[in-house]
C-alpha cells in the first residue's frame, strides 16, 4: 500500500473537492454514528409501546410522532438504521469476498479455468436472483444471517467481472513476472501483489453495491419476506407506514425520507469516489 | 444471425434444466409437508392426500414425473388451492402482469429516451441538469416507496385516480404503470444520455452534418441507432427487474397478476406454485435476455461483421 500512496492522496484530494460526494460522506458518517449509538441516544426503546397514546403526530415529546402501537418513530428509525446499514455493509462484504476471489483466480489462472469460471458468471447473470432469494427465505426461514448471505451471494457477479478485467491487465506487467520468477506462491501473489493494485476499482464498486443491497433488503422486508418484527429495518418501517398512511402519513414519510436520503448519500459518494480514483471518467 | 440465435437457444436449454432441477430439490429440502399447517388430519387422509399429489413415490420418480410434465406445460396441482393447477394460475395471472410490464416499459422508453437524448444534445444546460436530477430521484426512491407516495398524492389527497385494482375503474392502470415505469425511465435516461454523448463526438456524425443533413436527421437517423445500443442491452436484464417490481406494484395496488400470486405462494408455502412460477420466470428471463442481446448485436454493425 505504501508505494502507491500518491494515487490515494491524489484521489482523496480530488474527492475532497467534490461537494456532492463530501455532502454524501458527511450524511453517511452522521448516520453511522447515530446507528452505532442508537441504544444510548434513542429517546425510547424500539419495542416500547404506549398503547394508550396510539398513533400521534410529531410533537415535542415524540419528535417524529408514534406508530399505531404508540412506539416512538424516531427511536424505531434509529434502530432500523442499525439493521439497514448492517445488511448493506455485511452483504456487500460477502459479495466482495466471493467476487474478488473469483475474479482474481479467473483472471490470474487464465485459459480453461478462466473461461469456465466466467461462463458460470455469464449463466448466473441471466437468472432471476430475486426469486431465488425469496425461495431461500421461504425454505430456510426468515433469518437475518441467511438474508446477509443470500443477498451477498447474488451481488458478487459484477465484482468478479471487474476484478478479472483488472487482473488480466496487471498479469503481464514486469513486477508480476518478477514475483513469479522469485517463486512467490499463488496465494502470496494474490494478496501482496495483485490485490493492492486493484483496490481502487474494488472500493468504487463496493460503495455502489451498498445502496443496491439496501434496496434489495428494503424490497424483501416490504413484501414481508425480510426482517421480522419486532425488529425493524427501514424496509419494514415503510411497509408499516404504507398500511396506515391514509390517516397517519408521517409513518410513511419519515422512514421513506431517511431511506431515500441515505441512498442519495451513498450514490453521490460512490460516484465521487469513482471520479476521484479514475480521472478518465470525470468528463462524462 | 439465425445461427447465433439457435446456438444461444440451445445453450439455454441445459441452463433451464439445471434451474428446474435445483429448484425442485431445494423445495424438497423445505421443512414440513404442505398439509401439516392448517389442521391435524388422520394418517389415512394424509396418505390419500400424498397419493393424490404423488408424494408417496420415490424422490427420483417424482422428479422424473415433474420434469416430463414441465415439457408439455404441466406444472402440477396447487397445494393451496385444491382443484386448481399451477399452469391455470399462471395463465390467468400472466396476461395482467404482461400488460402492466408493457405499459411500464412503454412509459420508461418514452420518457427515458426523449429526456436522455435531449439532455445529451443540450449538454450542460438546464435541459440537461433538470432531467438528470429527476433521474437521480428515480434511482434513489425505491418502487415500494414511490407507489405508496403516488397513491397518497393522487389517490388519497387529490382524489383524481383510483388507489387500487386493474381494469375495473377508469384510470386505475395509470398509477401502477407509472410506479413501475419510473425507475426504468431514470435508468434509460442516464443510459441514453451516456450513449448519445459518446456517439455525437464521432467522425461519422461530423460527416453527416458536413454533408448538410438537417439536425433532426442527424440525430434520429445516425446518432440514435448507435447511441441507444446501451438501452437495448439494458432491456433484457430489465425484464428481471420489472418482474421483481411487479411483485411490489401488484401487492400495493392489489392487482391479481402473476407477481402477487408468487408473493402469496411464498407466504402460504404453496410449494408447487413457487416451483412452477420460479421455473416459468427463469425461462422468461433467459428468453428476454437472449432477445435483447440479439437486438443489440443486430444494431451494432461492428459486432455484426466480426461474429
Amino acid at each position: 500500500m505504501s508505494n502507491n500512496s500518491s494515487l490515494w492522496s491524489d484521489a482523496i484530494y480530488r474527492l475532497s473537492r467534490n461537494k456532492a460526494a463530501m455532502f454524501g460522506a458527511a450524511i453517511l458518517i452522521v448516520l453511522i454514528i447515530l446507528a452505532t449509538l442508537a441504544p444510548w441516544i434513542a429517546p425510547y426503546s424500539y419495542s416500547f409501546q404506549n398503547l394508550e397514546l396510539g398513533a400521534s403526530p410529531p410533537s415535542s415529546v415524540h419528535w417524529l410522532g408514534t406508530d399505531t402501537l404508540g412506539r416512538d418513530l424516531l427511536s424505531r428509525i434509529l434502530y432500523g438504521a442499525r439493521i439497514s446499514l448492517l445488511v448493506g455493509f455485511v452483504a456487500t462484504g460477502v459479495a466482495l469476498v466471493i467476487g474478488v476471489s473469483w475474479g482474481i483466480i479467473a483472471g490470474y489462472m487464465g485459459g480453461k479455468v478462466d473461461s469456465v469460471m466466467m461462463r458460470i458468471v455469464d449463466v448466473l447473470y441471466g437468472l432471476p436472483f430475486i426469486i431465488f432469494i425469496i425461495l431461500l427465505m421461504v425454505i430456510f426461514g426468515r433469518n437475518l444471517w441467511l438474508l446477509f448471505g443470500a443477498i451477498g451471494a447474488v451481488e458478487w457477479l459484477t465484482m468478479a467481472r471487474i476484478v478479472r478485467g483488472q487482473v488480466i491487465g496487471l498479469k503481464n506487467q514486469e513486477f508480476v513476472m518478477a514475483a513469479q520468477a522469485m517463486g512467490v506462491s499463488n496465494f502470496a501473489m494474490f494478496k501482496k501483489h495483485l490485490l493492492p493494485n486493484i483496490l481502487g476499482p474494488i472500493a468504487v464498486y463496493a460503495t455502489l453495491t451498498i445502496p443496491q443491497v439496501m434496496l434489495l433488503e428494503g424490497f424483501l422486508s416490504f413484501l414481508g419476506l425480510g426482517i421480522q418484527p419486532p425488529m425493524s429495518s427501514w424496509g419494514t418501517l415503510i411497509k408499516d407506514g404504507v398500511e396506515s398512511m391514509e390517516e397517519y402519513s408521517w409513518l410513511l414519510i419519515y422512514p421513506g425520507l431517511t431511506f431515500t436520503i441515505t441512498l442519495f448519500a451513498l450514490n453521490f459518494f460512490g460516484d465521487g469516489l469513482r471520479d476521484a480514483l479514475d480521472p478518465k471518467t470525470t468528463d462524462n | 444471425m439465425l445461427a447465433i440465435f439457435l446456438k444461444r437457444l440451445l445453450l439455454a436449454i441445459p441452463v433451464l434444466l439445471a434451474v428446474a432441477s435445483l429448484t425442485f430439490f431445494l423445495i424438497k429440502l423445505a421443512p414440513g409437508g404442505p398439509f401439516d399447517a392448517d389442521r391435524a388430519v388422520s394418517p389415512q387422509v394424509l396418505k390419500n392426500l400424498e397419493a393424490a399429489y404423488n408424494l408417496d413415490s420415490s424422490q427420483w420418480e417424482q422428479y422424473v414425473d415433474y420434469m416430463s410434465g414441465i415439457v408439455v406445460g404441466d406444472f402440477g396441482p396447487s397445494f393451496r388451492y385444491p382443484g386448481r393447477s399451477v399452469s391455470e394460475m399462471i395463465a390467468t395471472g400472466l396476461p395482467i402482469t404482461f400488460e402492466l410490464a408493457f405499459y411500464a416499459i412503454l412509459i420508461a422508453l418514452l420518457i427515458g429516451v426523449s429526456s436522455g437524448v435531449l439532455a445529451a444534445l443540450k449538454r450542460n444546460t438546464y435541459l440537461d441538469f433538470i432531467p438528470m436530477a429527476i433521474a437521480m430521484i428515480g434511482i434513489c426512491v425505491p418502487t415500494f416507496l414511490m407507489g405508496p407516495l403516488l397513491v397518497l398524492i393522487f389517490g388519497i389527497n387529490l382524489e383524481i385516480l383510483p388507489v387500487s385494482g386493474w381494469g375495473q375503474l377508469s384510470g386505475d392502470k395509470i398509477l401502477p404503470s407509472v410506479t413501475l415505469g419510473f425507475a426504468y425511465a431514470a435508468y434509460i435516461a442516464r443510459l441514453s444520455r451516456g450513449g448519445m454523448l459518446e456517439i455525437l463526438n464521432q467522425d461519422f456524425i461530423r460527416t453527416a452534418r458536413a454533408k448538410g443533413l438537417t439536425e433532426t436527421k442527424v440525430v434520429v437517423k445516425h446518432a440514435m441507432q448507435g447511441g441507444l445500443i446501451p438501452v437495448v442491452s439494458f432491456l433484457g436484464p430489465a425484464v428481471a427487474g420489472l418482474l421483481a417490481g411487479s411483485f411490489v406494484v401488484e401487492t400495493i395496488f392489489q392487482i391479481p397478476g402473476l407477481g402477487r400470486f408468487y408473493v402469496e405462494a411464498a407466504f402460504n408455502r404453496d410449494y408447487t406454485m413457487i416451483l412452477g412460477t420460479t421455473i416459468f420466470f427463469s425461462a422468461m428471463i433467459v428468453f428476454f435476455n437472449l432477445l435483447s442481446d440479439l437486438a443489440a448485436l443486430w444494431l451494432n454493425p461492428r459486432s455484426r461483421d466480426t461474429r
